[in-house]
């Protein structure tokens, strides 16, 4: 076996500082570019919205492209794509993002088209009718025009969960989208886009100093109001196993996933990166444990990935949470033995540990996956912007590849042998097509 | 707050800052005596490297250049499938290959101190893959499998019933084998058709990272030099031009939305009408603050992701037009889009619109070259058409000389609707009426 491998690590410089009305900002110069990523993270996502009211933080996301104080519907758009800019913004369990990579000349144009709609978006009727069909045409076009559509990140939650915030349908139903009102949405800014409740984080070819000044600028009077408390949406462990199937009328081979409750991902950090890790072992790559043994041996799967979060983003998800496996299988595939041989293999970690350079090479691969994901001044906005926000720690993002490289096979062990039966929640996809 | 307060709060956006020269990195580049062209690129950010290796492939047999691509790497005669997975993992390393009608692409990362280790392991797998028995198996049911899921998906059958539509008898026609093609292919010829066809002559390699390059250089000489010579090349020839026909209706019954892809003529990348047609696809539909999306979308709220891009392949070139609409929608969306295509060919458009899209088409090239990853694909994708970086600022600076009388030129000539060639992919018993009432359309044959 080759020698352990030195894991590299990054040295962003990290700025932090809060401006008066309570806004956080991150600043990360790095000027190997002339790019800059700029994003706006608010702490609301799909879990906080209302009953009745399925699918309405996604709905709103789009409502904060449609106009704001000194902006018509459109300028958005145009002023970030005519200054050779991109821009997005995605709707997630615990925060909605939304962001810009440029070119460097224009970052104080970023920050005013930001600040502006974090005044106040344009909410009006005929915007919302507008984007009510917008969202619409989206899930016809994710879910339900197409096979395996919202498999399983939003046929599993509902499995595993029992209260309306965790278990709902983030999409949401077309009955909720279309009784949404502008009154809903003006709430719901008042309430959750507040200064106190957003960070903004900037990346790239930025001067600190000009940069703060250019944020106070144009932050600095957007008016102050306070983040909401943020509910508990914490429930028990499972105490016995949760299984569910459903007819996908599309697809036309049976799919299967599972998810096992782990521990809070920010108050518990310590214990939750082993199963990080350990969902790697399981799954990166044809030396993986569960490629091995379901794909290239047993041929009982077809491909077979294992993450950590509903949307599969380890480091932007707050308690509770799950490791997930998901399969698709071949012609005829049985679930329950796909289900069988993965709490075999979770056994086989847990009693026999794992083989020599196994953990490491996980590690190494884990660290080159971050520092590619770095690299792009987007990649690192949006995760300072969320580090900040929900852990008050974006440098974490520079420590991150020497923490996993800091866990143990010990810890790997411990996590895998909590992945039991009857803590699972399990979701089938029976093959409806041709039917 | 009140009219007159919001009035006395007007802001006005800044301008931009004063431009940045689009800057080249460093680079380094070799032919080896074996024929293979070596390209490096230094982007130090992060201490990693990104690596591309662009075998010409056209013409090699779909189904087995497919398996081949899928199982290049299970197994060479010094290490399975699983041992070369794991060794390059423990440099932080991942390999694997795609296809598609001009080429076979090896890609792949890895930390940086690992690049002699993935040459290495690269160049045994180029001279020495195996095609066990056991590990082709597999991935002949793999790849049936995914064969079977992707014809179950909207995207790709609109896709297939346009390239059909577009190509006709032209190798580009087809680029998805079936699954009984794929099930028929024996190791035997993926080992006949590597030692053929996966040779260096003609192949590019590009390196880029936190390297130096000349080093990079001599580690790829160092791992690949005795990559032996040999095989045989294959050309296309020239993709035939569009030929106006009826939109062909394919039938999904139950579809809640119809796909609708619309092909229209292109250049290749340095043909002297390129930019112009870019600026013009642009301002059309090719971003978000297009005519067409500010229409279909932001207006009308038929559909979500609205987009027209120019692909390019080796022998030919082809603006795709694509959005998927509603069902019962599907004839008024049909009818904008014509009107967009027509109104752009017709009619100059706005010197704010050229202004617009040009500055997003210049700063689409820096933010592609921000980025390890984003270089290497850059690099790659010229390479394949002969082109090295530098064309980029080749490029920029034609995009910064466009007229907007050249832009009403591409349009009119690559952008007409007369010569669109169409695909609607949906519930036909549902569209088929309201669309005839737009446009002559044709009905495909069941099951084609």
């Amino acid at each position: 076996m080759a020698r352990k491998l030195k894991i590299p690590t990054t040295r962003y410089p990290v700025e932090r500082f809060t401006l008066d009305n309570g806004l956080r900002v991150v600043l990360a110069p790095d000027r190997t570019a002339p790019v800059i990523g700029v994003a706006v993270v608010y702490d609301v996502g799909i879990r906080s919205e209302p009953e009745g009211r399925t699918g309405f933080a996604h709905l709103f996301e789009h409502l904060m492209f449609q106009g704001s104080e000194n902006l018509e519907k459109l300028a958005h758009f145009r002023y970030v794509q005519g200054a050779g800019g991109t821009f997005n913004g995605s709707t997630h369990l615990d925060y909605t993002d939304y962001f810009e990579t440029l070119p460097s000349n224009a970052l104080e144009r970023a920050l005013f088209l930001e600040a502006d709609r974090m005044r106040g978006p344009r909410l009006t009727e005929e915007n919302l009718r507008n984007q009510v069909e917008v969202v619409k045409e989206e899930i016809r076009v994710n879910v339900l025009n197409r096979p395996y559509g919202g498999f399983p990140w939003l046929k599993l939650p509902p499995v595993m969960f029992q209260t309306f915030p965790n278990a709902h349908d983030g999409y949401g139903s077309f009955e909720d989208l279309e009784s949404a009102t502008v009154e809903d949405a003006a709430d719901f800014f008042r309430r959750y886009y507040a200064s106190g409740n957003a960070v903004l984080a900037v990346a790239g070819d930025v001067d600190v100093a000009e940069a703060t000044t250019l944020i106070e600028r144009h932050f600095g009077d957007v008016p102050a109001r306070p983040a909401p408390p943020r509910p508990d949406f914490g429930e028990p462990d499972l105490t016995e196993e949760r299984r569910a199937s459903y007819v996908d009328r599309l697809a036309p081979l049976p799919a299967v996933a599972a998810a096992w409750r782990v521990p809070d991902p920010i108050a518990e950090f310590d214990a939750y990166l082993p199963y990080v890790v350990l969902a790697e072992v399981l799954t990166d790559g044809e030396a993986s444990r569960l490629v091995e043994r379901l794909v290239l041996r047993d041929r009982i799967a077809t491909d077979i990935g294992s993450y950590l979060g509903f949307l599969g983003e380890p480091f932007a998800v707050r308690d509770p949470t799950a490791l997930l496996v998901q399969a698709h299988l071949p012609p005829g595939g049985d679930a329950d033995r796909v289900l069988r041989v993965i709490d075999e293999e979770l056994d086989r970690i847990a009693t026999d540990g794992l083989a020599p350079g196994e953990l490491a090479r996980t590690q190494a691969r884990m660290a080159a996956h971050l520092l590619r994901e770095n690299d792009a001044v987007l990649g690192r906005a949006l995760q300072l912007a969320v580090l900040e926000q929900q852990r008050g720690e974006p440098t974490l993002l520079n420590e991150l590849p020497r923490r996993i490289g800091e866990v143990t096979e010990e810890q790997i062990r411990s996590a895998a042998a909590t992945l039991r039966p009857q803590r699972r929640a399990s979701i089938v996809v029976e093959p409806g097509a041709g039917r | 707050m009140t009219v007159s307060e919001r009035e006395a709060n007007v802001r006005t956006v800044p301008p931009l800052g004063p431009h940045r020269q689009l800057k080249l990195p460093r680079q380094a580049e070799r032919r080896l005596a074996n024929g293979l062209t070596v390209i490096a690129i230094r982007r130090p950010a992060v201490p990693l490297v990104e690596l591309r290796l662009w075998i010409p492939f056209a013409r090699a047999h779909l189904a087995r250049a497919a398996l081949l691509a899928q199982t290049l790497f299970t197994g060479t005669d010094q290490a399975s499938m699983v041992e070369i997975a794991a060794e390059l993992q423990s440099v932080g390393g991942s390999l694997a290959a795609g296809l598609d009608p001009d080429r076979l692409l090896v890609t792949g990362n890895g930390l940086v101190t690992g690049l002699d280790r993935i040459l290495e392991i690269l160049n045994d797998v180029l001279t020495s893959a195996e095609y066990p028995r056991a590990e082709v198996a597999t991935e002949r049911e793999r790849l049936a499998d995914q064969i079977q899921v992707a014809e179950s998906q909207p995207a790709h059958l609109a896709r297939v019933a346009l390239l059909r539509r577009i190509f006709g008898r032209h190798p580009y026609a087809v680029q998805t084998p079936t699954i009984e093609q794929v099930r028929a292919v024996q190791p035997a010829q993926l080992r006949e058709l590597h030692d053929e066809r996966v040779r260096p002559n003609e192949a590019v390699l590009v390196l880029v990272g936190d390297l130096q390059p000349e080093k990079a250089l001599d580690a790829a000489e160092r791992a690949l030099g005795g990559w032996p010579a040999g095989g045989r090349t294959s050309t296309l020839p020239p993709a035939p031009e569009l030929t106006p026909q009826p939109f062909l209706v394919v039938d999904r019954p139950g579809s809640v939305q119809t796909s609708l892809r619309i092909a229209l003529p292109a250049v290749p990348r340095t043909h002297p009408d390129h930019a112009a047609l870019q600026l013009a696809n642009l301002i059309f539909g090719g971003y978000f603050s297009s005519r067409w999306v500010e229409n279909i979308r932001e207006d009308k709220g038929y559909t979500y992701g609205p987009h027209s891009v120019i692909e390019h392949l080796r022998a030919g070139s082809t603006v795709v037009v694509a959005a998927d609409v509603a069902t019962e929608v599907t004839a008024p969306a049909l009818l904008e889009t014509m009107y967009e295509l027509g109104r752009l060919a017709s009619l100059p458009p706005k010197e704010e619109e050229l202004e617009q899209a040009r500055q997003y088409a210049l700063g689409t090239l820096q933010l592609g070259m921000s980025t390890q990853a984003g270089l290497a694909g850059m690099a790659t994708t010229f390479a394949g058409a002969g082109l090295r970086l530098s064309f980029l600022a080749e490029y920029a600076a034609q995009l910064a000389a466009v007229t907007l009388d050249e832009v009403a030129a591409a349009a009119a000539r690559y952008l007409a609707p007369s010569r669109a060639v169409g695909v609607l992919l949906g519930d036909r018993e549902r569209i088929v009426t309201p669309v005839s009432a737009l446009t002559a359309v044709e009905c495909a044959d069941e099951g084609s």
